[in-house]
């Protein structure tokens, strides 16, 4: 009887056990699993990625206004050429980045970026960026990058938008990692 | 004592055939349930101290607007009495005292000592399922605990001691951006380490309820405080592991360049925020569902009635568990998530508003009709039922997003979690402290000590956390050493009632001198017939071992089982 109890006592250790090493492996899938379900949802202000202009035409204007930054180690400027503009949903807008670089080595940046309010990721439609993916200026070297995109007409049904009438694209531009993952919402 | 064919534990059992050892050898190699349990009780007591002298020095600080006194405690701790380090050291208080009581005070309380000492005298077992492995549990904490206040004396934010970003740890704080200095990672390891002992203490309860029980003591007799930490050690094994792994990339973040919330890198402090409130959450139930069982018994006991509705009980038990872990964004309303999940997090934080209402209402409908004998443990229960159904209202209140844009981060918040914790847990302890006393030790408490504490503790507390709610509604910003004149008289107030409650912890320890020099001897059941759990069925204190061979346990009526035969 002692060494049946035993038995059991050491199968819930071990089933126990399996359970921890099972929600830790849970934790740090959660941390892939989250950008991917952000770049999916649109959750946190993740833009979408498309590659066709909107197939609709919607009818309400909203203004899109840009917001550039740079890291604190970076030696760079970056500014947007315009500070806003008024777009109808479903029409589609380029707006360029200015960029420069006042080090005298050649920089590969990221670009970080999201929407506020977060809610209008979802129908924030980018079609081309310059944050999909790594970009190099050299030694002072200046460079105009495009964004084109369009508001998704969809966003007029949803009642998170309802008194969202500006929104505001970000970027952050951070001086690039080796390794670094290009997950960011 | 030989246990030949006996009911044992699992391992052998170190102490069989020879008396309990003595002096120091019986407490740092104890495997003994009970001993443990009470070395457990000890380092509650001892921690609870501690994060109590921490709480009086914040409110201390507040009694009155501008800086006065965390200036002096941080020349005293760094040297410096600037106004950045005076500050600074504020943080770092606020944020030990949080993880202080919750992970050194109110768990080792509840589940490592109540725990210890009667889930397996309730079930009629002999000890734990891996005594050994609960002496690891215990100890671990020990170290824990250790590396925790030393984290208060070593660099954290540039030229400054200490973690100052309280017990969430939120990143970019957390982080080498906010704290380089190596008090983050001490505290990170700290909570790796009592991470780890509660697992492992979890894992332990669970094999003991499931595998040795005695027989007759099914799953729907068990006493509501052995499902309650049944259910606790669950919430343990699923949520814990979840911080664990926040806490580890949170480390190699700091310290391997890895960038899971560094946006540097595409990570999302956001992350964080949502790992730890998986966890977190959980967590506020692991802290006082075992308290929830402990108001069970002495209802129940003072009552001389049986638990009403024990069925609705184990169920709402289940119930708050499941929803535990589907609420937790509520702690994240303004980080920008979308209207549909904030309708989904407010609908499922209110449900538990519906489980946690079916306790209360069967504790009073215990209380309706029972022959009601108003001792010490009743005091604190009947205090406990009041004010954690004040801090399950404002729950309910804070629950509601629109609400919650205006009152994050408020006092509203602070006055809430206390009357639910510092309130409801602690209230819940004293409780069971003041029921198991005469089992513990074998000696009565004082009644009128144990009166004098509660009266002291009920109205200073509730003086503290009472104004809270109206500075919350005024817009007074938590975590702040400073604030608006407008808030002077409120704060006044409180402060004055965090001293009539440090002075009754103080009536307390006076209370546990008392009793070990009056040396009054208690009786196998000091409470009469009320007391229906098979721990009242040993002598007081219980014998170094007990039900070496299993008690057959019957029910037969609504009275106190029959126990046969095990010694």
């Amino acid at each position: 009887m002692q060494a049946a109890l035993a038995r059991r006592n050491r199968a819930f250790f071990l089933a126990g056990a399996g359970v921890v090493a099972g929600m830790i492996g849970f934790a740090f899938s959660a941390a892939a699993l989250y950008g991917a379900f952000c770049r999916a949802t649109g959750l946190y202000g993740a833009t979408q990625t498309t590659n066709a202009d909107s197939s609709t035409e919607g009818h309400r204007t909203l203004k899109v206004l840009f917001d550039a930054n740079v890291a604190p180690d970076l030696n760079w400027r970056f500014e947007p050429e315009t500070a806003s503009i008024d777009l109808l949903t479903g029409h589609t807008a380029t707006v360029f980045f200015r960029a420069r670089n006042l080090s005298d080595t050649p920089v590969d940046v990221n670009a970080s970026f999201n929407v506020t309010p977060e809610v209008s990721g979802p129908w924030f439609d980018k079609i081309q960026c310059f944050c999909f993916q790594q970009e190099r200026l050299g030694a002072q070297e200046s460079a105009e990058w495009p964004v084109v995109f369009f508001l998704d007409p969809k966003l007029e049904t949803d009642p998170s938008m309802v008194g969202v009438d500006a929104i505001t694209l970000s970027y952050t531009l951070f001086p690039a990692r080796e390794n670094s993952s290009r997950s960011a919402p | 004592m030989a246990s030949v064919s006996g009911f044992v534990a699992s391992e052998i059992d170190p102490h069989a055939g020879h008396a309990p050892p003595r002096g120091l050898r019986r407490y740092l190699f104890s495997t003994n349930h009970k001993d443990i349990g009470t070395l457990y009780l000890c380092f509650a007591i001892f921690a609870g101290v501690i994060g109590s002298l921490l709480s009086i020095a914040i409110r201390a600080e507040l009694m009155s607007p501008g800086m006065h006194v965390f200036p002096l405690i941080s020349q005293i701790m760094s040297g410096d009495n600037s106004d950045g380090a005076a500050k600074n050291m504020y943080n770092v208080f606020f944020s030990a005292h949080a993880l202080v009581m919750i992970f050194f005070m109110v768990m080792p309380a509840m589940m490592g000592g109540f725990g210890n000492w009667f889930v397996p005298l309730m079930i009629g077992a002999p000890d734990m399922a891996f005594p050994r492995l609960n002496n690891l549990s215990f100890w671990l904490l020990v170290a824990s605990f250790t590396l925790m206040m030393t984290s208060m004396f070593v660099e954290g934010s540039p030229g400054m001691n200490g973690f100052a970003g309280g017990w969430v740890l939120y990143p970019p704080f957390s982080s080498t951006a906010g704290t380089p200095g190596p008090a983050a990672d001490f505290i990170i390891l700290s909570m790796h380490i009592a991470g780890a002992s509660s697992i492992v203490g979890a894992i332990n309860f669970i094999a003991t309820i499931f595998n040795m029980r005695a027989p007759g003591m099914t799953w729907f007799r068990l006493p509501l405080f052995v499902w309650s930490v049944l259910v606790t050690a669950f919430l343990l094994l699923l949520a814990l592991p979840v911080l664990a792994g926040a806490l580890t990339m949170l480390l190699t973040d700091r310290n391997f360049h890895t960038s899971f919330f560094d946006p540097a890198g595409g990570g999302d402090p956001l992350l964080f925020q949502h790992l730890f409130w998986f966890f977190g959450h959980p967590e506020v139930y692991i802290l006082i569902l075992p308290g929830f069982g402990m108001i069970s018994q002495v209802v129940s006991t003072f009552s001389r009635k049986p638990v009403f509705g024990y069925m609705g009980m184990v169920l709402a038990t289940l119930t708050i568990t499941a929803l535990g872990f589907v609420v937790w964004a509520h702690h994240m309303f303004i980080t920008g998530i979308p209207l549909g999940e904030q309708e989904f997090f407010v609908l499922t934080t209110m449900a538990i508003a519906v489980p946690t209402g079916v306790k209360v209402f069967s504790w009073i409908a215990t209380m309706w009709g029972g022959s009601i004998a108003m001792r010490a443990p009743m005091l604190w229960a009947i205090g406990f039922i009041f004010v954690f159904t004040v801090g399950g209202v404002t729950g309910v209140v804070l629950a509601n997003a629109s609400l919650d844009r205006e009152l994050h981060d408020t006092y509203y918040v602070v006055a809430h979690f206390h009357y639910t914790m510092s309130l409801g847990a602690v209230f819940s302890i004293f409780a069971g402290f003041y029921y198991w006393f005469p089992k513990i030790t074998g000696y009565m408490y004082d009644e009128r000590l144990a009166k004098i504490h509660f009266w002291l503790t009920f109205a200073g507390i509730n003086i503290v956390f009472l104004p809270q709610h109206f500075l919350g509604f005024a817009g007074m910003p938590r975590r702040q050493v400073d604030y608006a004149d407008a808030y002077t008289l409120w704060n006044f107030v409180s402060s004055i009632g965090a001293f009539i409650a440090g002075f009754g912890t103080l009536v307390f320890l006076y209370m546990l001198y008392e009793a070990f020099a009056a040396k009054r001897v208690a009786a196998a059941n000091p409470w009469g017939e009320g007391a229906t759990t098979l721990e009242w069925t040993v002598s007081s204190p219980p014998p170094f071992h007990q039900f070496e061979t299993p008690p057959a346990v019957r029910f037969d009526g609504g009275g106190a089982p029959i126990v046969e035969g095990g010694h």
